[in-house]
């Protein structure tokens, strides 16, 4: 039985629809991510899950029982805020006991769990200390600690990492993937940011303008989008239009408006005939002054731009057909900025393994 | 740091004096060992004596502490109910039937007291009267104080009580309230100040039943200028200056609520 | 159910003691007088004496200028008390945002210390300096004499009641503009003076119509009880210096008109409100931006 159910729910503001029939399961012990846009419907699926807010149409089921008529504070279910919403008149300990102290533990008890909480964050000399006499990556494990003492069926985390600061945020990553693994509890985890999501997760389902476009793991949903918004959203994507000319055993045979044949890897229940996508992803597009013989997919092109972010560098390289196509070049000689100048005449290609045809409704 | 023109520190300096200076001459005219508050003669404290055996002014001024403790305590209750409720519910009527009397001038709220406890109670008016008044345009104050505390805060550490087990009622006393308390102390310090300050209204709706401190006063300087006058009104500015520093040091936002 | 446990003492409270009373006293302004102050009743008593309800109120205030004359005195005071609170607070609220953070609120506290202060004694004090004995006057006189020229009393004259009535509300000018002003970026006027304008064009472009908010609110908040005072021009003024407040009073403590000073604290009130709607409306940044 999954731990978390969510049934076909559907939660409407007037005549906005933030949550369209919404359906999906948890398992026990998941790192679980929903990912999307701000104003998607992730928050409002968050706070219906941990009783803030009720669904219009559906039901939220947590070990088979439906969550409808138990209000917030009787869910087993702990939330961490996105700007942490510690209590400012209690010290850090007091926090971290408070939600064993509404369960009406004893002293004794309420005392070893609070101390254990705060070691398991590395928190344990900062216990008297207030709110606001900390820092922003300490108040984030004060609000995990908070949230995780009376160990919760279900850890809700509304961009808990959005306050932080870059460096901070990717330590916080790998400590939250490390704390999930200890406690075993099911974290569901949301976000907009899809490195975020993808570094973290063991499964994201990535929603849209109330819907939930497409659930799987995270190499799965980054490798091969379903449709045009996961392709565009998940990391930079080359999209090309294009129509099937032919199936075969080896692979799809695609037509590209004005650069002629595209080989491509078989995609499912692809037809002769449809027309949809290739998401090429930078990263596996080559760019060399000569044509290598292993690309199956070749063409010419001249280098409009580029950008070098130190690990790699990004070409802009416009094709003869108008098209202008992005591709990745790691820099792993040292000193070495760039391969080609603006205005290079240069080839493009990749191989037949390489992009993935997305099938457009 | 842009640097300030000397011309309007000078201006600034001067609007200061205007607000110190009138106040200092009746502090200093307090100790002045003479009938007239003309010129400097002597220091001493023989004023300060008359005033304690004014029988009247101390009557008074029990009245006045009495009046204060009993409008303040009640319209402090009622405010704090106000102004959570405001927050909480955002219903349209309540601000302005909270803020307007303390919007309008004085002496509005203070006649349409008095045909109301005469023409409609058949009151006679008193301490009673006087107590209901009060309680009346400090609501207002306390609400605004506390209003402005809860807007302060983030409404998610409300909801993070409720996610983490705490009942409605546990989240108001364990949450709520603590974060609220120096701003219900701040408007009930507030009232407090407000009612032993209040002439306008209490000169309408006391009548001759209760004399309060400020009643004493207009009626004194309304027929001659006494330095007993200087003296009663130091002790005031006295008291009023503790409630006032105590009250600011209690809420960040009571200043802006004064305002 | 929580929710009217909040909601009802309050509400309740100042239903009966605010709205009650204020439409108590919109009726009173329709009713005959009573024999010995007070109202008439309404309905008939069968003694032959006036009852029910009357125009008679309102068509008085109209029957004589005086009235009139009284009503437009006390909005030109306010008017005039409003400016000049205005002038004397911009430097102090300026001086206040303009200053490092940690003096700030101990500044703020200097200008609510002697507002803080009963009203009474802040016109006492007025009372001491502006009377006869006083140095000012004393002084003034002297020179006067020497000129030739008749003495005359700085006290119980017009311009004392304006004194008086600026000491008394000056805070409440300074207050909502320092609100304001401190809240203004001061990038913007570094922005200005880099695209070239001088310290005067900086503030009138600038700083000035920001504040406008602040201003208007300020002024609503002078304006609006100078209106109503009765104790100042009492304590302050001459006979001839009556305002509206002098006139309300006397209705009720005086000659004991309850009706007709019910009908003259509806017209109050009017004013009021209307005064107050177009500070709300004003201060409201659309209005301005339209």
């Amino acid at each position: 039985m999954p731990l978390l159910e969510i049934r076909r729910v559907t939660r409407r503001f007037g005549d906005f629809t933030a949550v369209d029939d919404v359906s999906f399961a948890v398992e026990p012990g998941e790192f679980f991510t929903l990912l999307g846009p701000s104003g998607c419907g992730k928050t409002t699926l968050l706070r219906m899950i941990a009783g803030f807010d009720l669904p219009d149409a559906g039901q939220i089921l947590l070990d088979g029982r439906d969550l409808a008529d138990t209000p917030a504070e009787r869910r087993p279910v702990h939330t961490v805020f996105q700007n942490f919403a510690l209590f400012p008149h209690l010290s850090v300990a007091r926090n971290v006991a408070f939600p064993l102290r509404m369960a009406g533990l004893g002293e004794g008890e309420v005392k070893r769990r609070t101390a254990d909480a705060l070691d398991m964050v590395h928190l344990g000399e900062l216990a008297e200390h207030y709110p606001h006499e900390i820092s922003g990556g300490q108040k984030q494990r004060v609000a995990l600690a908070r949230g995780l003492v009376n160990r919760p069926r279900l850890l809700l985390l509304d961009e808990p990492l959005g306050a932080l600061d870059l460096k901070l945020r990717e330590e916080m990553q790998l400590e939250l993937i490390k704390l999930q693994r200890e406690v075993g509890i099911t974290f569901v985890f949301v976000t907009h940011a899809q490195n975020e999501a993808l570094a973290l997760s063991h499964r994201i389902a990535v929603m849209n303008a109330g819907r939930v476009e497409q659930l799987d793991e995270p190499s799965r949903i980054y490798g091969f989008p379903v449709n045009r918004f996961v392709a565009d959203f998940i990391g930079n994507c080359n999209l090309l239009e294009a129509e099937v000319r032919a199936v075969e055993a080896d692979g799809l045979r695609l037509s590209v408006a004005g650069l002629g044949e595209v080989r491509a890897p078989a995609a499912e229940g692809c037809q002769t005939g449809e027309r949809g996508l290739l998401a090429l992803r930078p990263e596996q597009v080559q760019v060399a002054a000569e044509a290598d013989p292993a690309w199956a997919n070749r063409f010419p092109g001249q280098v409009r731009d580029f950008l070098y972010v130190g690990d790699v560098t990004t070409y802009q390289v416009r094709l003869d057909n108008g098209y202008t196509l992005q591709a990745l070049l790691p820099n792993a000689a040292p000193g070495r900025a760039r391969f080609h100048e603006t205005g290079d005449r240069v080839m493009v290609g990749w191989s037949a393994q390489a992009g993935h045809y997305v099938r457009e409704a | 740091m842009r640097r300030l023109p000397t011309w309007l520190l000078l201006a600034a300096a001067s609007s200061y004096a205007f607000l110190y200076l009138p106040l200092i001459i009746v502090v200093a005219y307090s100790f002045n060992d003479s009938r007239l508050n003309a010129e400097w003669v002597g220091f001493t404290l023989d004023w300060y004596r008359v005033l304690l055996h004014d029988e009247e002014m101390l009557l008074a001024a029990r009245n006045s502490l009495l009046i204060a403790l009993v409008s303040s305590g009640a319209a402090t209750l009622l405010g704090t109910l106000a102004g959570l409720g405001m927050h909480r519910w955002r219903p349209a009527w309540l601000p302005l039937l909270v803020i307007t009397p303390v919007a309008m001038p004085e002496i509005l709220l203070g006649v349409s007291l008095l045909v109301f406890f005469i023409q409609v109670l058949h009151l006679t008016l008193g301490f009673l009267s006087v107590v209901l008044a009060h309680i009346t345009f400090s609501i207002g104050f306390v609400a605004i104080v506390v209003r402005a505390r809860l807007a302060g805060m983030d409404e998610s550490i409300f909801e993070a009580a409720r996610d983490l087990g705490a009942t409605p009622w546990q989240t108001f006393r364990l949450v709520t309230f603590p974060l609220i308390l120096p701003a219900v102390v701040a408007g009930f310090l507030m009232a407090f100040t407000l009612s032993l300050d209040d002439f306008v209204i209490t000169f309408f709706t006391a009548g001759v039943g209760v004399s309060t401190l400020p009643l004493q006063i207009y009626s004194m300087i309304k027929i001659a200028v006494t330095p007993e006058v200087n003296a009663v009104s130091t002790l005031l500015m006295l008291l009023t200056l503790v409630l006032v520093i105590a009250a600011s040091r209690m809420d960040k936002g009571f200043m802006r609520g004064a305002g | 159910m929580t929710k009217w446990a909040v909601l009802s003492p309050p509400t309740l409270f100042l239903l009966a003691f605010f709205l009650a009373p204020a439409l108590i006293m919109v009726l009173a302004s329709f009713q005959y007088p009573g024999e010995f102050g007070g109202l008439a009743p309404l309905t008939d008593p069968g003694d032959g004496k006036e009852f029910g309800l009357t125009l008679e109120n309102h068509a008085f205030f109209f029957s004589d200028w005086l009235f009139a004359e009284i009503f437009a005195r006390s909005f030109a005071v306010a008017a005039a008390s409003t400016l000049i609170c205005l002038l004397l607070a911009y430097p102090v609220a300026w001086l206040i945002a303009q200053s490092p953070r940690r003096h700030r609120d101990l500044l703020v506290l200097l200008v609510i210390l002697p507002f803080a202060s009963n009203f009474l004694i802040r016109v006492y004090a007025w009372m001491i300096l502006l009377g006869p004995q006083a140095a000012l006057a004393r002084t003034l006189n002297g020179v006067l004499a020497a000129l030739g020229l008749e003495p005359v009393s700085l006290l119980f004259s017009p311009c004392a009641v304006l004194v008086g009535m600026v000491y008394v509300h000056l805070p409440f000018m300074i207050l909502p503009l320092y609100t304001n002003l401190e809240k203004h970026d001061p990038v913007l006027l570094d922005a200005a003076q880099d695209l070239g304008a001088n310290a005067w064009r900086r503030f009138w472009g600038v700083t000035w119509p920001l504040s406008l908010p602040g201003v208007f609110s300020g002024s609503a908040l002078v304006f609006i009880p100078v209106l109503g005072m009765f104790a100042i021009p009492d304590l302050l003024g001459g006979t001839r210096d009556m305002l509206i407040g002098n006139l309300i009073k006397d209705q009720f403590l005086g000659v004991r008109d309850w009706p007709f000073g019910a009908a003259l604290s509806i017209m109050l009130t009017l004013a009021v409100l209307s005064l107050a709607g177009a500070a709300a409306w004003l201060s409201k940044p659309k209005a301005r931006a339209a």
